[in-house]
């Protein structure tokens, strides 16, 4: 009957707004905890977050909320961009023009191009002090080791993509700071010249070929920036955005004192320790001791020991200790993530993002300065580019990939500088750090260097021997020093990775603040020669 | 019989599986590097290296002038016509004229009236380049070939 057919139709159609909705949130509206824990697990965005939250990981000092805050300049950023890349045109002669265009004509596009640079400068501090954090509290400690690489490699490509970046506006600024960036990719030959291997091994002069497509920076460079800075390097960051989430969750969640005990093993190594100390027989560890823990189980009569590593059942103690995530830390990530956009939307308002006259490939900028984070850099490679600009630059990224492997030592993660003795440590690699950073650029300032005492000291002296390396030098031999004086590789850590954070500071603000026309120094802007 | 019964290292369907797996690695891996060289440049896109930069009459004994769009100084003594780059050896800004030589501005290396290094980060002095004479009479910088410095043209 045509009847039947119809009505049925009359009432699916009907019922779409409500059938839509069922098959969108399968478990009905979230009116309860129980409803609103299996919404954050079914939903794909959501369940990236356990359906409880432990309370600690909700409190401020934990996190100091910076990962969730990079995520969100991440987020601005992107949204930014995308809308950005409606009117930019990548090319020599239109960029420019382009970027007036935004400026001055584009509806918000002056705000929206501000806040753009402004979340890539925030992005980059939170991303510091993210990782910070993390070292500080010594979350990459085992089982966290590989999500501190994957963190490690989000932290390159935040550089990378700010860097790429930087080009695109194609005004003074950019063209010169991105020619001293190629340069550094080719400074090899800096070394390969000295040595008068050149005409055979020539790494530097492939790299820099490689990234601009040309031996000058022109239409080529800007067109591969371009194709990096909105496509390949935000493709490698969404990509190892999932794994970083994903391991956190595997992982155990935010580290703590006394965590929860996961099959991943929390404290896995801490346990194995306290096993060893018993004289009981120990696993090395990472290894689960299958065949062991059954007896001891049966014998305890705790069946969870098989199963969750611990000492102790966790049985309605850290259950209590926990709330829902959803609306507690749900909400907290919301509260993160406004307070990132009103902060660099009020930047964005109130404080142009700069714009020079167009690129002149015969006038340099004096000083050609980078963005401030790369200045460290740039100070470090006013004395040699090959050693300043790449050697060092990838000994402190390795350095610091290496941490969780070098510094095995079992411990609970969550504890800021884990005790007296760390926070001693800390304090006095901030004194020595500080104190060689200062020398490194006061001794070269006030006396010059080699070449100022012997003009005709040979290249390869100067690659080797510079204050960048010798500052480098020093760091390590100071780490070495806590290494034998406290005997702890943690300590040993923790004194590197301040020195390398100060000097970092102090490089950072002596590049920007105290270096003007020529590289030379001076104490304020105010004092800059007259042209 | 009993050669049969022994474990073998690797079974029949083992070795099947793994070779068709690093087989399709192989591939996989073998066409992306492959697919990687596109972005190196075979021919590099930009202006010829040789360029006219006048007669010889152009050039008085004493004298020099800078070229901007090529980045050169071109200087003229009795011994003859030299052209001096003034693309910084260190990280390829540009030198401009001091009194005593040449400075660069982005990490202050400078140079001396011969454009050897005598101070700042620079590896190694500015390069001269060689110079020659067209067919028609002028003079012809050639931007890739560099001389010895010291190194003039006889006009």
């Amino acid at each position: 009957m045509n009847g039947t057919g119809l009505d049925v139709f009359w009432t699916n159609l009907k019922q779409v707004p409500t059938s839509f909705r069922d098959s969108l949130v399968r478990q009905g509206a979230p009116t309860s905890d129980r409803a609103r824990a299996q919404a954050v697990f079914s939903n794909v965005f959501l369940h990236l977050h356990s359906t409880r939250s432990h309370v600690r990981t909700l409190r401020f000092s934990t996190t100091l909320a910076m990962g969730m805050a990079t995520l969100s300049f991440f987020l601005i950023l992107v949204v930014t961009g995308v809308l950005l890349m409606v009117y930019y045109k990548p090319s020599v002669d239109l960029a420019y023009e382009s970027m007036k265009d935004i400026h001055f004509v584009v509806p918000t596009g002056r705000v929206i191009r501000n806040v753009h640079r402004w979340a890539a400068h925030l992005m980059v501090i939170t991303v510091f002090l993210h990782m910070a954090r993390v070292f500080y509290t010594g979350s990459y400690r085992k089982p966290r080791e590989f999500n501190w690489l994957m963190g490690m490699g989000l932290f390159v490509l935040t550089l990378a993509l700010s860097f790429t970046g930087y080009l695109l506006p194609w005004d003074q600024l950019a063209y010169w700071a991105v020619t001293i960036g190629a340069n550094i990719a080719g400074s090899p030959a800096e070394l390969t010249d000295a040595l008068g291997i050149t005409g055979w091994f020539d790494p530097g002069g492939f790299q820099k070929r490689l990234l601009l497509g040309a031996s000058e920076v022109g239409e080529e460079a800007l067109i591969r920036f371009y194709l990096l800075h909105v496509m390949v390097l935000p493709l490698f960051v969404l990509a190892l955005l999932a794994v970083h989430f994903w391991r956190i969750r595997k992982d155990g969640g935010l580290g703590r004192p006394g965590g929860t005990p996961t099959v991943a093993g929390k404290g896995a190594a801490a346990i194995d320790a306290d096993a060893a100390g018993a004289g009981a027989a120990s696993a090395s560890p990472g290894e689960v001791d299958v065949a062991h823990t059954p007896s001891e189980a049966g014998a305890k009569t705790f069946g969870l020991m098989a199963v969750i590593r611990d000492r102790t059942p966790a049985t309605n103690l850290d259950p209590e200790d926990t709330v829902p995530s959803w609306p507690y830390l749900l909400r907290a990530e919301l509260f993160i993530f406004m307070a990132c956009v009103l902060l660099s939307l009020l930047l964005g308002v109130f404080f142009d993002a700069p714009l020079k006259e167009a690129a002149n490939p015969s006038i340099p900028e004096n000083p050609a300065k980078a963005p401030w984070y790369f200045l460290g850099l740039q100070e470090m490679v006013s004395y040699s580019a090959f050693m300043g600009g790449l050697v060092i630059p990838a000994i402190v990224v390795l350095g610091l990939a290496l941490i969780p492997y070098l510094d095995r030592e079992p411990g609970e993660a969550g504890t800021y500088f884990d005790n007296a003795t760390g926070r001693r440590v800390a304090w006095r690699s901030l004194l020595f750090g500080a104190v060689a950073a200062i020398l490194t650029v006061a001794i070269p300032v006030n006396f010059g260097w080699l070449r100022s005492w012997f003009p005709g000291v040979p290249q390869l002296v100067i690659i080797f021997i510079n204050p960048g390396t010798l500052l480098t030098a020093a760091y390590a031999l100071w780490s070495i020093h806590v290494l034998r004086r406290e005997g702890s590789t943690r300590m040993a850590a923790i004194a590197l990775f301040t020195c390398f954070l100060i000097g970092f500071v102090i490089l950072s603000y002596v590049g920007s603040e105290l270096r003007g026309p020529n590289w030379d120094f001076y104490w304020s802007k105010s004092q800059w020669p007259v042209h | 019989m009993p050669a049969r019964l022994e474990p073998e290292p690797v079974s029949r369907r083992d070795l099947l599986g793994l070779s068709g797996l690093w087989m399709t690695a192989a591939a996989v891996v073998g066409s992306m590097l492959g697919a990687l060289k596109l972005p190196m440049p075979r021919v590099l896109p930009e202006a010829g290296a040789r360029f006219r930069i006048g007669s010889p009459g152009d050039f008085v004994p004493g004298t020099e002038q800078v070229i901007k769009d090529r980045n050169i100084v071109v200087r003229c003594t009795e011994q003859g016509v030299a052209a001096v780059s003034l693309v910084c050896t260190h990280l390829g800004c540009i030198a401009t004229r001091s009194p005593d030589g040449f400075h660069c501005p982005c990490h202050g290396s400078k140079f001396g009236d011969r454009g050897e290094v005598i101070g700042g980060p620079a590896p190694r002095g500015l390069r001269w380049l060689q110079v020659s004479r067209a067919a028609d009479g002028s003079l012809v910088v050639d931007l890739k070939r560099e001389v010895k410095p010291d190194t003039w043209y006889a006009v």
